[in-house]
């Protein structure tokens, strides 16, 4: 009987053997810096992953063409997580175990960052989130960075929003149970208009991916809020959208950086009039700095880029910063360098890493006007 | 006694093959972390497998909810390890830590295993009074119904995923639980009970008609079945170390089906089989990603076409080595409306 | 109430895309007593050939003929898929074990969604807008041209099957074979030929489905079809498998009770609602509403 169990245990060991022959192992060379990538270039956040991935590119290619990092060239090896966050899990254990990368970039999901990122940390490869938002995020330990603010502030200004500009007093949630990103903002959100005097006359949610919005949206429309804030990605926010306008919801959406995409107009078209949402930059920005970045990202991608990609953009010039300051690309000093960036100056605006390995910046508000993403205004966080 | 000796000497072979392959035995030894996971990987879907085999191949019945179970173990054992690890660690603090691990893994694992029979229970009482497509359906929908449950679970992290697990499964645990499945379910098939399930499987009226309890011996298979699925999933769990309710759709229990009917339902050894190809391939062709499910679904119907006992029907690997058994295993039956 | 009867009709149009699949699913299965898992994605694959021949009008103004075209361009091609479906992968294995063809039926779909994420891209894509749009205020209750288009377009074809089905030779045929297919054999009816029709049939309608829910809710992928097209197998299962007025009583009453738990309760369950009516008909009641119990006989 257990002769069965040895010679299955054989026959294991045998076909294992013959047929797992070496893989083709990237490996970062000698005159090579082989940085990880990890992001959604498929799925639902499908432009997340591609813009992010645009603009690591062309900061990784204007590096290399000024001499590269320590007098190497650094290469990128990119996995897609086809925006599901056990696929990020497995993208970063094959970046890490099979690729040997040195630092990893990834990912704009805060769900997604957050499978990733304790994978890197026990491995000690430093990870920059370029627009993970979620505080929780950078908790998972010392190696996880990001270079964008965090969802309590976002979601202050997502608050501001309505009090403020839009002036109501009545607002409904209609958040994305699925991600932390969403429900972090929710959260944060509802504290603060609370704060502010406003009351949250309804709440719903949904799930990423669904497609029918309409059994919430009516129960929302029959609490007469004064706007919605739905705090989600672009591609359900965009049907909510119109979803809205259809069932006789007038009254403005207001969201956050998750709204940002070349397809948000496209999916949602005029449903999205007069909707506002909290952002990393604009691209009306007049500073040179930005407006160079955006005649470049547009002549390569023939796109306009996107905060995404801005942030991307930054993201990489601070890991290339923090490996030549660090005088080497070896996971422990890169994270030493890292928490040290001071004032750096990215296309989102002065980068300053604190303590808790987020970015301090400002928020910029935009409006929705057919088809372009206004400049409102900017918000500083409370105590610059 | 020479059960025992047999037992004892796998162990130690085991023990030392998992030595060699992670490099703790022989420095020098090792091979690439990227095989070892495939090897480990390759070895879970072994368990879950060969116990799916025990319910769909052996007893007939058809199940399409293994991807529940196997999840039921997973978040059961994670929930445990992460929340109380330290105190069942502190049980036997005096030990080395190599052995306070395995006790928690063990601990863990068996809890999980009992969930999940639970499970099974309550899944199967109700369900194996239908037939055919029925049962199937009711399984799927049973092993949604559970993974949406967790999905809702904020405790368990929900559908923001879990994480935090200690990584306690390694090749060695993961293979000899492998070794021990193969065991059990060989041992079950060979005796009394097991030929008692496969009188269901033949004709599950005459079976009754003969005085056999049916429904009794089904639930049983059952729970056994996803028992062990159980331990996959915390095996699978203490892993990965991330678990997400996305990795237990029916997509997941529709692999484990492909891999037992390419080896074979009815055949312990092709499930192993099946297992070990159906990890490799994916492995082998990670390139081809796109293609390779569209490859694994073609193979399918054309193998159901063409050949539907799969590679090795009911056979057992002791066919081909030529030792004559008892006739404890019944002729392939004839493939017939 | 307006919110309870607005959320009805949200229930009634959503039902309709389900009673719609679930038509195909109960044919199938009267006469084949086959589960066609491969249907969902029948469905979705008349989604998409919606979407391209809807690009192919872009540039005109979007109106009710080309609405009906797109549909009908969709039907056709789904009928001619299904009759590939049931020629390559049913008919060789139809004298097989149950077990064979549950197995194949899933090795079907799983080829189709992976075939279809691999041509079309596995991204979501969004219909172009199709019928003009108009919205009526009747009570209260807001009904988008969209949803009227579903409703109106579901009703006239389950009118249109009713009619084929119970006035025509092949629709005798089809009842005949669904009854007892070896003795309509003795009959002298082409059974080959019926089951063709039926699939034809079933996929036609499911392509009119996914057209339908693609000019409502714009979005589209290829993975669509699981979700729709299980929920719409149990609408099946609940107004009684191989009954076509049962797969229609099936569909409207899951779509109801899932429209109203997700905005009763919570949308976490949407998909669970579907599963736990299933279970539930299955232990309690398995013959469906409307359908009659099955004595097996040895």
């Amino acid at each position: 009987m257990k002769s069965n169990v040895l010679r299955a245990g054989l026959l294991i060991a045998a076909v294992a053997a013959i047929v797992l022959l070496p893989a083709g192992c990237k490996r970062g060379g000698g005159d090579e810096i082989l940085v990880g990538e990890y992001g959604s270039l498929t799925g639902t956040t499908a432009t997340f992953g591609q813009s992010t991935n645009n603009a690591i590119q062309m900061a990784f290619d204007e590096i290399n063409a000024a001499g590269g990092v320590l007098g190497k060239k650094v290469r990128v090896a990119v996995e897609d997580d086809q925006s599901k966050p056990e696929e990020a899990a497995t993208a970063v254990t094959k970046l890490i175990n099979q690729n040997h990368v040195v630092a990893m970039l990834g990912e704009v999901s805060s769900s997604r960052s957050l499978a990733a990122a304790p994978i890197c940390q026990a491995n000690g490869v430093p990870m920059i989130s370029p627009s993970s938002t979620n505080p929780r995020v950078t908790q998972v330990g010392n190696y996880i960075f990001r270079v964008c603010f965090t969802d309590p502030f976002q979601a202050e200004v997502g608050a501001r929003i309505a009090w403020e500009i839009l002036k109501v007093k009545k607002v409904a949630i209609l958040s994305d149970v699925r991600n932390d990103y969403s429900v972090g903002l929710q959260t944060f959100f509802r504290q603060h208009f609370k704060g502010y005097g406003g009351e949250v006359v309804a709440e719903q949610s949904y799930s990423e991916g669904d497609s029918d919005f309409r059994a919430q949206l009516t129960q929302i429309k029959s609490a007469n809020p004064e706007a919605i804030y739905v705090p989600g990605y672009y591609t359900e926010v965009a049907t909510i959208a119109r979803q809205a306008r259809e069932l006789g919801i007038t009254v403005p959406l207001i969201g956050g950086d998750g709204w940002d995409s070349p397809r948000l107009w496209e999916i949602g078209g005029e449903a999205l009039n007069g909707c506002h949402f909290s952002n990393h930059y604009s691209v009306d920005d007049p500073s040179p700095a930005v407006q160079k970045f955006v005649a470049d990202y547009r002549k390569r991608f023939n796109q306009v880029p996107d905060a995404l990609a801005a942030l991307g953009y930054d993201a990489a010039r601070i890991l290339a910063d923090a490996m030549k300051r660090a005088g080497s690309p070896k996971g422990d000093k890169v994270r030493d360098a890292l928490v040290q960036t001071k004032d750096f100056p990215g296309v989102t605006g002065t980068i300053t890493i604190n303590n808790e390995r987020n970015a301090v910046k400002p928020a910029v508000v935009l409006k929705i006007e057919n088809g372009k993403f206004v400049y409102v205004t900017t918000v500083k966080p409370t105590g610059t | 006694m020479k059960a025992l000796v047999r037992a004892v000497a796998l162990v130690a072979v085991l023990f030392v093959v998992s030595g060699l392959l992670t490099g703790s035995l022989i420095e020098s030894v090792s091979i690439s972390p990227y095989f070892l996971q495939v090897l480990c990987l390759a070895g879970i879907n072994i368990i879950l497998a060969v116990s799916l085999n025990l319910i769909n191949g052996f007893t007939g019945q058809f199940s399409i909810g293994h991807a529940g179970f196997m999840a039921i173990g997973a978040y059961v054992s994670s929930f445990l390890s992460i929340t109380f690890g330290d105190r069942i660690r502190g049980v036997v603090s005096f030990a080395p830590e190599a052995v306070q691990n395995s006790l928690l893994l063990l601990a863990v694992l068996a809890v999980g295993a009992l969930c999940a029979g639970a499970a099974g229970f309550l899944v199967g009482v109700p369900s194996l009074r239908l037939r055919g497509d029925y049962l199937a359906i009711v399984t799927l929908g049973f092993g949604e119904i559970i993974r949406v449950f967790i999905v809702n679970i904020d405790a368990v992290g929900g559908a923001r995923g879990l994480g935090g697990m200690p990584k306690l499964a390694n090749f060695f645990w993961i293979y000899l639980f492998a070794a021990g499945t193969v065991a059990v379910v060989t041992r079950i098939v060979g005796s009394s009970f097991g030929r008692t399930l496969i009188a269901i499987r033949e004709d599950e009226i005459a079976a009754e008609a003969m005085g056999v309890n049916t429904t009794r011996a089904k639930v049983l298979s059952f729970v056994v079945s996803s028992a062990m699925a159980g331990v996959a999933g915390g095996l699978f769990a203490h892993y990965l170390i991330y678990l997400h309710p996305n990795s237990f759709t029916f997509i997941r229990s529709f692999e484990i089906i492909i891999m037992i009917v390419i080896g074979g339902l009815g055949s312990i050894t092709g499930s192993v089989l099946g297992a070990v190809l159906y990890i490799t391939l994916t492995e082998g062709l990670r390139q081809f990603a796109q293609y390779r499910m569209v490859a694994f679904s073609l193979l399918l119907v054309i193998l159901m076409i063409v050949r539907p006992q799969g590679i090795l029907g009911h056979r057992e690997l002791r066919h081909f080595l030529g030792k004559r058994r008892r006739a404890s295993e019944p002729p392939p039956p004839a493939v017939a409306a | 109430m307006t919110t309870f009867l607005q959320q009805l009709v949200n229930g009634l149009s959503l039902g309709s895309i389900y009673a719609l699949i679930a038509l195909g699913y109960t044919m199938v299965y009267g006469v084949l007593r086959l589960i066609n898992f491969a249907h969902g994605d029948v469905y979705m694959l008349g989604a998409y050939a919606g979407y391209y021949l809807s690009r192919k009008l872009k540039g005109s103004e979007p109106s009710l003929v080309g609405a009906l075209l797109v549909m009908l361009g969709a039907m056709v091609f789904c009928a001619i898929i299904g009759i590939i479906i049931e020629r390559f992968a049913y008919r060789p294995v139809r004298r097989a074990a149950r077990l064979t063809l549950l197995i194949t039926a899933i090795g079907v779909s799983l080829f189709i969604e992976n075939a279809a994420q691999l041509v079309f891209g596995p991204d979501p894509k969004f219909f172009p807008s199709l019928a003009p749009r108009a919205d009526f205020l009747v009570a209260g209750v807001r009904l988008t041209s969209e949803q009227l288009t579903v409703i109106a377009v579901s009703v006239i074809l389950m009118i249109l099957l009713r009619f084929f089905i119970l006035k025509t030779r092949t629709g005798k045929a089809m009842r005949a074979v669904s009854f007892n297919l070896d003795a309509a054999k003795l009959m002298g009816i082409s059974t080959d030929r019926i089951i063709a029709i039926t699939f034809a049939l079933g996929s036609a309608l499911a392509a009119a489905a996914g057209v339908l829910i693609g000019m409502q809710i714009p979005k589209i992928d290829p993975l669509m079809g699981i979700n729709y097209g299980l929920k719409a197998f149990v609408a099946a299962v609940l107004g009684g498998i191989g009954n076509v007025p049962g797969a229609v009583l099936g569909g409207l009453l899951i779509g109801t009770s899932e429209v109203m738990v997700v905005g009763y309760l919570s949308s976490t369950y949407r998909d669970a609602i579907a599963f736990g009516i299933l279970i539930l008909v299955l232990l309690l009641r398995p013959q469906g509403i409307l359908g009659r119990a099955q004595k097996e006989k040895v």
